[in-house]
């Protein structure tokens, strides 16, 4: 058994495809609160999509290195997120539909752009779902420093962007920057999303975001509770998720996002049998 | 660090503009105030004072625009025209006024204890970037006391009966140390003790001199309960004592064609608020 899990760890780019899934876990199920809260689900998936022209260019620019491809995407993340917040504040269309025409139309363009290249297909697919396996000791330190100030900002606001996600005209009534902090909040979901990519990629992201947070949801009363346990659950699942895509040689980021999966399904079984028995008790 | 301080002191900093009370002022005066929507006025041409201490019934039907009021009060909606000043100032700077919302528009299953809730209200007095200390945990604690929800205070919001909810809503108010309390349609679907129960809670309020604004559907309470009451309809039909203001030819003014007039056994009337739910009216 021990050699079972001890084996993968000899090798080193197991060992920080590990690391960095881990801590990608933690931030995006942190962070994933107050996505699931506050209904945010699209609104990431599109964000995670509308990111691909901006890895497309940082490919092209950088003829395939890493760190070019990184500060393209973190650019177009955190524009395209402000932009889209921008939009559905003015335009006299339905939020959704304005996300979905122009994050639609940034797939498109990032499909386009990735297609001009010979290699494409095995490109396209590290962007869309991800390469763990393919990170960096340099990867590792950006997901760490970008993962970490994403959690200082979210404890620094904690109460604030509570009151957001709960009760809006109470933010309202106590003056509180409500336009100032939805923009941090969605600047912050950005960067979660860009530190991510590597990881599970552009395709599987939400769910790094959403899952975990509502595997949480569906055990805790309380907000500091339900980050923590959906951040202990996403390492946990990370873990899983990379040990079952060695052994069963599966796509590490469908690996771990099927593990969150398999959680939310098996917690979502059990309060819901244990509501029934109760009220039968009743 | 001097500019730490600076930012994150409420009565400094750029993020929180909580304005001086003028003690000789009205605590809220209103003065010709109009909100239009694309579809229309929603509030015509309101003129009225609230003293200190105060307790204002505001009855009309549906669509009358007591929430729309309410918003504009709290310094949440902007008006098209008018004044509307809080203790003196203009209420976009007062931390002071606390909304209890409808209970059919929160979140009750969100993940936070009845104290949670009622620490957001000292969220105003904290500031930016601080934490609750010993001493606002205390005074979430002597709110909840005075509402008699202490013993509840660790459970999910979602526990709670619709009269402990309206209840702790207030507490989140008394943290936040409103003075005045605006209460969007409070007694809906409560019963008749969990009414009485938010009523001695009010006059708890009544007694520390805290000024409330409550929407209601009962005409009979309205005249019971509270000081003065205020029949609206888009423009205000009347305002002042219950005798005065609920007399058949106002109370048509503002129901319209969904008020019944009945013969009562004693020769008085009995008024009925056939009140419905599409929230546009027109009325003669």
């Amino acid at each position: 058994m021990l050699e079972v899990l001890l084996q993968p760890l000899q090798y080193p780019f197991m060992l920080r495809g590990m690391a960095a899934a881990v801590l990608v876990g933690i931030v995006c199920a942190v962070l994933g609160a107050y996505v699931v809260l506050r209904g945010m689900a699209f609104f990431g998936d599109a964000l995670a999509h509308a990111i691909l022209p901006g890895l497309a260019v940082g490919y092209l620019v950088g003829g395939g290195a890493r760190e070019p491809l990184f500060w393209w995407a973190m650019g177009t993340a955190v524009v395209s997120s402000l932009g889209i917040g921008a939009v559905s504040r003015t335009a006299r269309i339905k939020e959704d539909t304005a996300i979905g025409i122009i994050f639609a139309g940034m797939f498109a363009l990032g499909i386009a752009l990735i297609s001009s290249v010979r290699s494409y297909t095995v490109d396209l697919a590290h962007f869309l779902f991800g390469d763990v396996l393919g990170v960096s000791t340099q990867d590792l330190l950006l997901t760490a420093v970008f993962g970490g100030l994403v959690l200082v900002v979210v404890f620094l606001f904690y109460k604030e962007f509570m009151i957001l996600a709960f009760d809006p005209v109470l933010a309202a009534t106590l003056r509180l920057p409500a336009r100032l902090l939805d923009n941090i909040l969605i600047v912050l979901i950005a960067v979660a999303i860009v530190v991510s990519l590597q990881t599970v990629g552009v395709a599987l992201m939400v769910a790094m975001l959403v899952t975990p947070a509502a595997t949480a949801y569906l055990l805790t009363r309380r907000l500091w509770k339900m980050m923590a346990l959906a951040a202990a659950i996403a390492a946990v699942s990370a873990v899983i998720g990379l040990y079952l895509s060695y052994y069963f040689n599966v796509a590490s980021g469908a690996a771990i996002v099927l593990t969150c999966t398999a959680v939310f399904a098996m917690v979502w079984i059990a309060t819901s049998l244990n509501r029934r028995i109760r009220a039968v008790a009743r | 660090m001097a500019f730490l301080d600076r930012f994150r002191n409420p009565n400094l900093t750029f993020l929180a503009h909580p304005h001086p009370h003028s003690p000789d002022k009205p605590i809220l005066k209103v003065e010709g105030l109009t909100v239009e929507y694309d579809s229309g006025a929603a509030l015509d041409n309101l003129t009225f004072e609230l003293q200190r201490g105060e307790r204002l019934a505001v009855v009309g039907p549906n669509g009358a625009g007591k929430s729309t009021l309410f918003k504009v009060i709290a310094g949440v909606l902007r008006p098209s025209r008018g004044l509307v000043e809080v203790a003196g100032h203009e209420p976009g700077g007062h931390i002071c006024i606390a909304y209890v919302p409808q209970r059919t528009q929160v979140d009750w299953s969100f993940p936070a204890t009845v104290a949670d809730v009622v620490m957001m209200g000292r969220t105003g007095k904290l500031g930016l970037l601080r934490w609750p200390t010993h001493h606002d945990w205390q005074l979430v604690k002597q709110a909840l006391d005075t509402v008699r929800l202490l013993d509840l205070a660790d459970r999910q919001i979602q526990q709670l009966s619709g009269g402990q909810q309206q209840r702790m809503f207030i507490a989140r108010a008394l943290a936040q140390e409103a003075e005045l309390i605006l209460m969007d349609e409070p007694l809906t679907g409560l019963d008749s003790r969990a009414q009485e129960e938010l009523f001695s809670v009010l006059e708890l309020l009544h007694s520390q001199g805290v000024t409330v604004m409550v929407a209601l559907h009962d005409l009979k309470i309205a005249g019971e309960r509270f000081d003065r009451v205020m029949l609206l309809n888009r423009h205000l039909v009347g305002i002042g004592l219950a005798e005065t203001v609920l007399n058949p030819v106002q109370l048509v003014d503002a129901y319209g064609s969904h008020l019944r007039l009945l013969p009562g056994v004693d020769g008085t009337l009995a008024l009925g608020d056939s009140c419905c739910d599409d929230g546009e009216h027109d009325h003669a």
